[in-house]
């Protein structure tokens, strides 16, 4: 036999070459020469996942599933779509009307736009309640924050691409945003366009950053994102570590599955279950419950009553008109209240920024040293349930016609939008919690 | 490999010349990818004057020209027009155009060359929407004042003169481009001819 280069700290499973059988042959030949079993073996077969995942925890996979529709439906669409300020609308037009099955990738990519929102929000949000930003998993939450950003950007870039009339205007509000920005503001925002306003030649890069890009850097960050988690582990609706001390925990309560050697060498682990087969079965039920839903959008109403495809948008763009009503897709409104409620360029601008920033700052705003929302005070539960009202009522200002009373609301919601935050660092410090339990309950 | 002590300190700088150096390299390498992002040639030459005729522009009517991409409003105001905005000076940011938003030749209270003729580029100077010209329903806006211009992205407001309400996000008056009377019904847009 060949010589064996695997790495010392591989269990003892992955080494026993068995002997016969032409499949167990040519993995063996793999190993010898790429990581093959023992990658799927530490971060699939025998990662220890905790074993009290629920419905919040459904939403990491699914926005994986949802990227590789972007990807894959995208491909396909780039194959029919010309990138010129000439060419972009009627292509979409073709696309929907002469390319075979056109219609249905396009709807696929666009339902998918607002469904990747919808899952990374439900997937920020359970970050949240359960505290898993909290130390050691900062970093984590950073890179989830950095895909946050490059997926409005990925967004944005793609709405301008269809040349409508909602695609123009809005393009041409979020790139006038840089040019509140003192001294190179002007300069700057004629850097991005590559011309005096919004044409051909900013459809054209765009069409570049959204196609290549910022899907790598999309595909990085996921990536990163995962081996982050992986070296830390799950967090578990609980809240407590399910890594404990080595030596600390008896025989008898160590859970009776095989681990990776990585994980357990250097920590007892307890309440665990190996990640396949057990969550990723639960994750293929939850792709099922969830294609039922994207389905029935994609099929029934795939312009979601002018959230998810805007009306303006089906009108080519004109520059020298902005439609009545502009207004961005849903899931950029409540930022975009923000924007609208201060009453100044620059100030308007930095709050919308700040919106965002903050929540990357979650973990060290958060000074609690429990995480989970199940064994958190009274305050924290309505200084959470604020949050989220104020978010949903941020998104319905954002898109809908300022009104005097619109406004006044996004002003309030604004400033309970930061309430959340500095509300967080005040009551966390001293905190009054329940005990935590010292295993996971159900 | 020799058998030489290693000198940490000969290592370092070499170290770190190799950093700054290869730094520098990475900088100018990175020149060309961002400057192609400025305009073209092409698209900076295509910023020529465009004339226009007003002869059939009739009082309170607004048509919007195109010029550089942007699109140029020509408004015939009314004399009602003319004497509303008088009337709501003090609720403006800036009424009297100190802010260089137009040349000297339309610095003056009608922001204008001739009285009734406004030109303006209509791009909002908050986020670079087109605000709605509203012909009598601008009272709902600010009362009192029947005509003016409304941004439906952000709620910012001016005047027949575009000059912006304040508590509104947009900072500035609306641009007047440079622009030239040829004859009595001609304008040219994008460039101002000093007369004799």
């Amino acid at each position: 036999m060949a010589t064996n280069y695997e790495q010392p700290n591989q269990t003892a499973g992955e080494t026993n070459k068995r002997s016969g059988g032409a499949i167990s042959s040519v993995v063996d030949w793999i190993n010898d020469r790429i990581p093959m079993t023992r990658v799927w073996n530490m971060h699939i077969a025998q990662y220890p996942a905790p074993k009290n995942f629920n419905f919040w925890y459904l939403f990491g996979s699914l926005a994986i599933l949802v990227l590789v529709n972007q990807i894959v439906t995208g491909i396909w669409l780039t194959m029919n779509f010309v990138p010129s300020a000439e060419g972009a609308f009627a292509s979409v037009e073709y696309i929907m009307r002469d390319v075979e099955y056109g219609w249905l990738l396009r709807y696929l990519h666009s339902t998918g736009a607002s469904a990747f929102f919808v899952v990374v929000y439900l997937h920020m949000f359970r970050g949240m309640i359960y505290g898993s930003y909290q130390k050691p998993r900062e970093l984590l939450w950073l890179f989830g924050m950095l895909i946050f950003l490059a997926l409005m950007a990925e967004a944005f870039m793609g709405y301008l691409l269809p040349w409508g009339q909602m695609s123009f205007w809005g393009a041409q509000v979020i790139i006038s945003l840089f040019g509140a920005i003192p001294v190179i503001g002007e300069d700057l925002t004629l850097w991005i366009r590559g011309d005096y306003v919004i044409s051909g030649a900013t459809l054209n890069r765009f069409f570049a950053l959204h196609v290549i890009a910022l899907p790598l850097v999309l595909v990085i960050l996921v990536f990163l994102h995962i081996v982050a988690l992986h070296e830390v582990g799950s967090n578990n609706p609980d809240g407590i570590e399910i890594k404990r001390k080595k030596g600390s925990v008896a025989e008898e309560d160590k859970p009776n599955f095989k681990f990776h050697e990585y994980y357990t060498s250097k920590k007892d682990v307890v309440d665990a279950i190996p990640f396949h087969p057990y969550y990723t079965v639960k994750d293929i039920l939850g792709v099922a419950g969830f294609l039922i839903l994207f389905c029935w959008v994609v099929f029934f109403m795939p312009e979601m009553n002018g959230f998810f495809l805007e009306a303006p948008n089906f009108e080519a763009a004109n520059p020298l008109k902005t439609p009545e009503h502009i207004f961005p897709v849903w899931y950029f409104t409540p930022f975009y209240a923000i924007l609208r409620a201060i009453p100044d360029k620059l100030a308007g601008v930095v709050a919308m920024g700040a919106s965002i920033v903050v929540l990357a700052l979650l973990p060290w705003l958060d000074r609690g040293k429990v995480r989970s929302i199940r064994y958190r005070s009274k305050w924290h539960k309505l200084n959470i349930a604020q949050f989220v009202v104020t978010f949903l009522i941020l998104g319905w200002a954002g898109a809908t016609p300022q009104t005097v009373f619109s406004t006044i609301l996004s002003q309030i919601c604004t400033v309970t939008y930061f309430m959340f935050f500095v509300l967080l660092y005040v009551y966390s410090k001293n905190e009054v919690t329940k005990p935590l339990p010292t295993r996971l309950t159900k | 490999m020799s058998n030489a002590p290693v000198d940490n300190s000969r290592r370092r700088f070499l170290t770190i010349a190799t950093s700054v150096v290869g730094g520098v390299g990475a900088a100018g390498a990175a020149v060309p990818f961002i400057a192609s992002w400025n305009p073209s040639e092409r698209a900076k030459s295509a910023g020529a004057p465009v004339e226009v005729d007003i002869s059939k522009l009739e009082p309170g009517q607004l048509i919007r020209v195109e010029w550089r991409g942007k699109p140029v409003w020509v408004i015939y105001r009314t004399p009602k027009m003319l004497e509303q905005m008088k009337q709501h000076e003090d609720q403006l940011r800036d009424p009297n155009s100190d802010e260089a938003q137009q040349l000297e030749s339309a610095k003056n209270s009608y922001r204008s060359q001739r009285e009734e003729i406004f030109v303006a580029v209509g791009i909002c100077t908050h986020l670079g929407c087109s605000p709605t010209f509203m012909n009598g329903g601008f009272g709902e806006k600010v009362e009192g004042t029947a005509d003016g211009f409304f941004c439906p992205c952000h709620g910012s407001k001016f005047d027949m003169a575009g000059r912006v309400f304040q508590n509104v996000p947009a900072p500035l008056n609306l641009e007047v481009p440079p622009y030239t009377f040829l004859d009595e019904t001609t304008i040219l847009v994008g460039e101002e001819e000093e007369m004799a």
